[in-house]
Formats: structure tokens, sequence, C-alpha cells
């Protein structure tokens, strides 16, 4: 048996954390071919990388195939039903920061709370007989924050890309997504709700509760956490 | 998992015993299919329902849904026929997911009944909360009950503006939003800036925005104009707060609480239609045996469950277990029967109880 450690498979993602790895002197790098999934780890013993979707970390967590998982704390939360049993955070990594928020359209001048949010839809309701539209792809999350704002009679859409663009397309009347510096909600006239975000998320060690391990993996496990100061 | 054959065996035999005392009591059995069209139940209960149930997609019928409760299509089904009264038993699986309750089951039996268009609310709210008494006698459970009705008089009645008192009653089932609307239309809570920075200006609309979305200006126009309507009204008196909140903390015998309740009823009469009713209800549940004078009665309950009880509520509990849910729910739902019956409305009153959580606590023979 060795540790496994999943980190996101390309991009920036990626190459931020094997960064953020190197700077600790653990040394993360891909082999084989620019498009194989393949990957090594240097600096120190039995630690395996896997190359994954940052997407299904969560999932690999929690099934206890991967030891260590580098993902957003937004994607752990929305996938992971009582996810602070299955993984533990370790640290955040300081990068991919984004936040989960609410966003409308600038010309709702009327609504820019969650009280105002909940006003319009019951409005929107009566003059449109369905239900006020927010399109996401954090289902859990969003469900369970306008709830607790109280907001009733809107229904969620299932948006899995340009989000933003579902408002102009009469495809949503809202949405819900994860925005870095707000400039494209910006571009497609949509303002962010003035409250708290639904989740602030950036890139997080996590590590799973789940997972088997030896004697010996359990002694890498340790000397890995070590020399990462975490 | 075999050793789960013989538990769901046990569970099946109480379903069917329980139902056949229903049957044997005059009911007609009900059968309805377990892949449900989502649309009508996701248009009646909203998110909170997509949350709870299971749905799935069928490329030809849409949305569908693993039957959450027997409810609707029970409903459904009395309402497309000839009309008279009736009654309805019925058991079989329903689907919740667990997510706050991993431990839960989210495939478990139902044993439902349900009695439709007695005239008499009062004599038939009392019969079917007799009918679940009597049935779960054995277990020695606690039963609690509450009225929606009056919480809604309370609403219908208060003295404030028509734009409030529907907000109000939006939120009767969500006691969280509910207290913060009052606490608002009170006074209480401070208009939050970017409200009053929107109030401050005199034009109808801004202009110069993008108007994107099917949302239109006329939209915005108006609720700004109700807005600036509710802004121009004087807050809600302390007084009526104070009412608000004597209603809903009434928790004690029905006896008890219809005495508190007269007594806040001096200060709010639009209570008192409801409170009528409630002690009819008190009277008839008398004659069918119930130990009125010792049965709770909490004028709160039954706010947080599903949103279509507008009356009596009841539920009871497991004392020795309370990590069980309730073994039994029900309820009056005229409501819900004004909603899919397109204009129509017929008294309904319900309940179901949990065979397997029955088999758990020991058994009713």
């Amino acid at each position: 048996m060795t540790i496994k450690l999943g980190v996101p498979s390309k991009g920036r993602l990626m190459e931020k954390t094997f960064d953020w790895f190197g700077a600790r002197g653990v040394t993360l790098s891909r082999t084989g071919s620019e498009r194989e999934y393949a990957g090594t780890v240097g600096g120190v013993d039995g630690v395996d990388l896997v190359l994954l979707s940052a997407g299904e970390i969560p999932r690999e967590l929690a099934a206890g195939r991967i030891h260590l998982g580098v993902t957003g704390n937004d994607l752990i939360q929305e996938k992971l039903v009582q996810w602070d049993q299955k993984v533990e955070p370790l640290t955040p990594l300081g990068f991919g920061h984004a936040n989960l928020i609410v966003s409308v359209p600038q010309c709702w001048v009327d609504v820019d709370t969650l009280d105002d949010l909940d006003g319009a839809a019951a409005a929107f309701r009566a003059r449109h007989g369905f239900r006020m539209r927010i399109a996401t792809k954090y289902h859990r999350l969003v469900r369970d924050y306008l709830r607790r704002g109280g907001v009733a009679d809107y229904q969620l859409v299932d948006s899995q890309g340009a989000t933003e663009g579902t408002v102009k397309n009469l495809t949503a009347e809202a949405i819900a997504d994860i925005t870095t510096t707000g400039e494209t909600l910006r571009a497609n006239h949509l303002k962010i709700l003035d409250e708290p975000p639904v989740l602030e998320s950036q890139a997080t060690l996590f590590r799973s509760r789940v997972a088997e391990k030896t004697d010996v993996d359990r002694d890498v496990l340790r000397a890995l956490i070590d020399r990462l100061g975490v | 998992m075999a050793q789960d054959i013989p538990y769901k065996s046990r569970v099946r035999i109480e379903a069917e015993a329980i139902c056949d005392d229903f049957v044997a009591d005059g009911a007609a059995r009900f059968e309805t299919d377990i892949l449900l069209p989502a649309e009508v139940l996701l248009d009646l209960y909203g998110e909170d329902i997509r949350a709870r149930a299971y749905v799935t997609t069928d490329p030809e019928r849409g949305e569908m849904m693993l039957r959450p409760d027997f409810t609707v299509p029970v409903v459904q089904y009395h309402m497309d026929g000839d009309g008279f009264p009736a009654s309805y038993t019925y058991f079989g699986e329903v689907f919740r997911k667990q997510e706050d309750h991993p431990d839960r089951r989210s495939e478990y039996m139902q044993v439902g009944y349900e009695e439709f268009g007695g005239a008499n609310a009062a004599a038939a709210d009392a019969e079917v909360f007799g009918k679940f008494s009597d049935a779960l006698a054995p277990l020695g459970l606690r039963a609690a009950t509450g009225d929606i009705g009056i919480l809604i008089a309370m609403v219908e009645g208060l003295d404030t503006t028509e734009d409030r008192r529907t907000a109000l009653m939006r939120h009767i089932w969500r006691p969280a939003r509910f207290t913060a609307l009052v606490k608002r239309f009170a006074g209480l809570t401070p208009v939050p800036p970017s409200r009053a920075a929107l109030l401050a200006t005199d034009a109808a609309l801004p202009e110069a925005e993008v108007m994107i979305g099917l949302r239109s200006d006329r939209e915005i126009a108006s609720r700004i104009a109700a807005l600036r309507a509710d802004a121009a009204e004087p807050p809600m008196s302390a007084e009526i707060v104070d009412l608000i909140a004597a209603v809903l903390s009434v928790s004690e015998t029905c006896p008890n609480a219809l005495e508190h309740l007269r007594d806040i009823a001096v200060d709010m009469p639009g209570l008192l239609p409801a409170l009528d009713r409630f002690e009819a209800r008190c009277d008839a549940m008398a004659k069918c045996g119930i130990d009125v004078d010792a049965l709770p009665f909490e004028a709160s309950y039954g706010r947080t469950s599903m949103e279509y009880y507008d009356g009596f509520v009841f539920g009871f509990y497991s004392e020795a277990r309370p990590d069980l849910p309730p073994v039994a729910t029900g309820g009056r739902y005229d409501a819900l029967t004004r909603r899919l019956g397109q204009g129509r409305e017929i008294p309904a009153v319900g309940g179901v109880i949990r065979p397997d959580l029955v088999v758990e606590l020991g058994g009713l023979r």
C-alpha cells in the first residue's frame, strides 16, 4: 500500500498545487506525454500522485480511494452529505479563491437582499404562474442558503456552465454561481446580492477520514504532513 | 441484505393489519403508482420537496418523482370521482432523502387514512384523530396537537395593511422568516441601507439599466411602488407584536389552551371564529371518548411540516425513543384540495402511520 494524493489534473489549479507542494520540498510532476494523466512524487517516499478532475476529488476522498486530496471546499460541501465526517480540511492553500454568490439582474434596482429576493419571487410567481428560476450547479448549498434566508417561491434549474448567460437567454431569472472578481457577472448585466456569500471557497488540502491505512502508511502520512507543515 | 427480509415482512404484515382495520371501518382501499409525475408535486411544495424526494427523468414523460407521500395522488383520485364523501386507506413505500439524518431510512412504508367531504369539520377531525389514537393505543405514545387555522385567523385579523398580512400568511410555515417579518413591520429591525437608498430617490424606476430577463420594468416599478407604500405606513404596534408572540407560545392542555387563547382574543377578536372551531372540536373529541382534558395543544405545532395543513394538526411520538421520527402525523388540508381542484374545494382530513416504527416499538398485536 502507498499513500495516494489526489491533485487536480489540469490548468492553473494543478500548477498552483504543484508550486505549493514544491515550496515545501515535495516535488509533484507529471510524467509521460503531455496528454497522459500520470505523475510522480519526489522528496518523500511511499506517496503516489493521482491526477483527477477537481470535481471528482470529493467523491474519491469520501470513498477512501485517496488519502489526501486538493480541491475547493465548495465542491466538498456541495457533493458530500455530512462532509465533515468524511474528510478533514488540513490547510487552505491560499489560491483558487472564489465565492459562491446569488446574483440578479442589475436592472432589478429593488432587489439587494434575500428579503427583497423573496418579495420579488412572490410577485413573480403571482404574475407569471411559475416559480422564479435560479440557475446553478450548487443545488444543495444554494437550497440550504435560501431556506435559511427564508426565500420561498423559487425553483433551482440546473446549469453546468455559462450560467451567467441564462438570464439573458430567459431560462432563469437569477443565478447562483462561483465568482472571483465579479467581472463576468458585470459583463452579463448581473449584480451580487448585498448579503454574505453562500460560501467562501479556496483550494484546500483534505484528508480522507475513511481511507484504509497500514502502519507503514500511517508513518508515511505523518512524515508527509510534517514536511508540509500543516 | 438478507437479514432485512424478515424485518420488511413484519412491517408489511403490520401495515396490512392496520389497513384492514381501516377497511373494516368503512374505508375504501386506495392504490397508486410509485413513480409519479414531478410537476404537480414541485409546483405545490417547491424546492423543499426536491431536497427531500428522489427526482428522476424519463425521456418521454419528463421529470418523475419516487412517491414522497400518498396525499397528492389520493386527493387527485377523489377529486376526479363523483364528489360524494368518502374515506380511503392505503399502504405502500414512500421515499425520502435523509441528508440531515443519514441513519434514518430513505425508503419506508406508510399506512394512511384520509376522509373527504365531511360536512362537520369538528366531528371529522375528532373521528380521524380518534381512529389514529385507538389504532396506536397499545404503544402508549404521546400525542401532540395544534391548529394552523388559528394562526391563519390571527394573521387575517391583524390590524395592518393587506400587503403585510399577505406577506405574513405566506410565511406561516417558516417560523424564523415569519418572526423576522413581524419585527420588520413593527420597525424593530433597521431598514437595510440598500432599501433606504432606493426609497430616498424619487424616480419610479432608475434609468440607464440594461433590461434583461423575464421580470419586466413594470414588475420592478410595481414592487418599488409597493415598498414605498409600505414605508409610508406606520409600524405595526408593539401590542400586536406581543399578541402574536402570546398566541405562538400557547402550549398547554386543550381546555387551558382554549381559555388562554380566549383571553388573548379579547384584544384579537379575529381569532374568535377559529377558537369556536377549536372548542367544537374539543367537544366532538370528548364525545368520541378522547381524554381532551389531558390532551396537549401547542399553537406552533405543525408549522415546520409540509405547507398543506391549514387546520387541525396532530402527531404521535414515542417518549421512550425520542430519537425516532413521529410514529404518526396528520391533519386537515382543505387548502390542498383547493389548489389541486381548480376552483373546487373539498373538506379533507387524514394522516399516516409508519408501520416500521410501530414494529420497532413492539407492534400493535
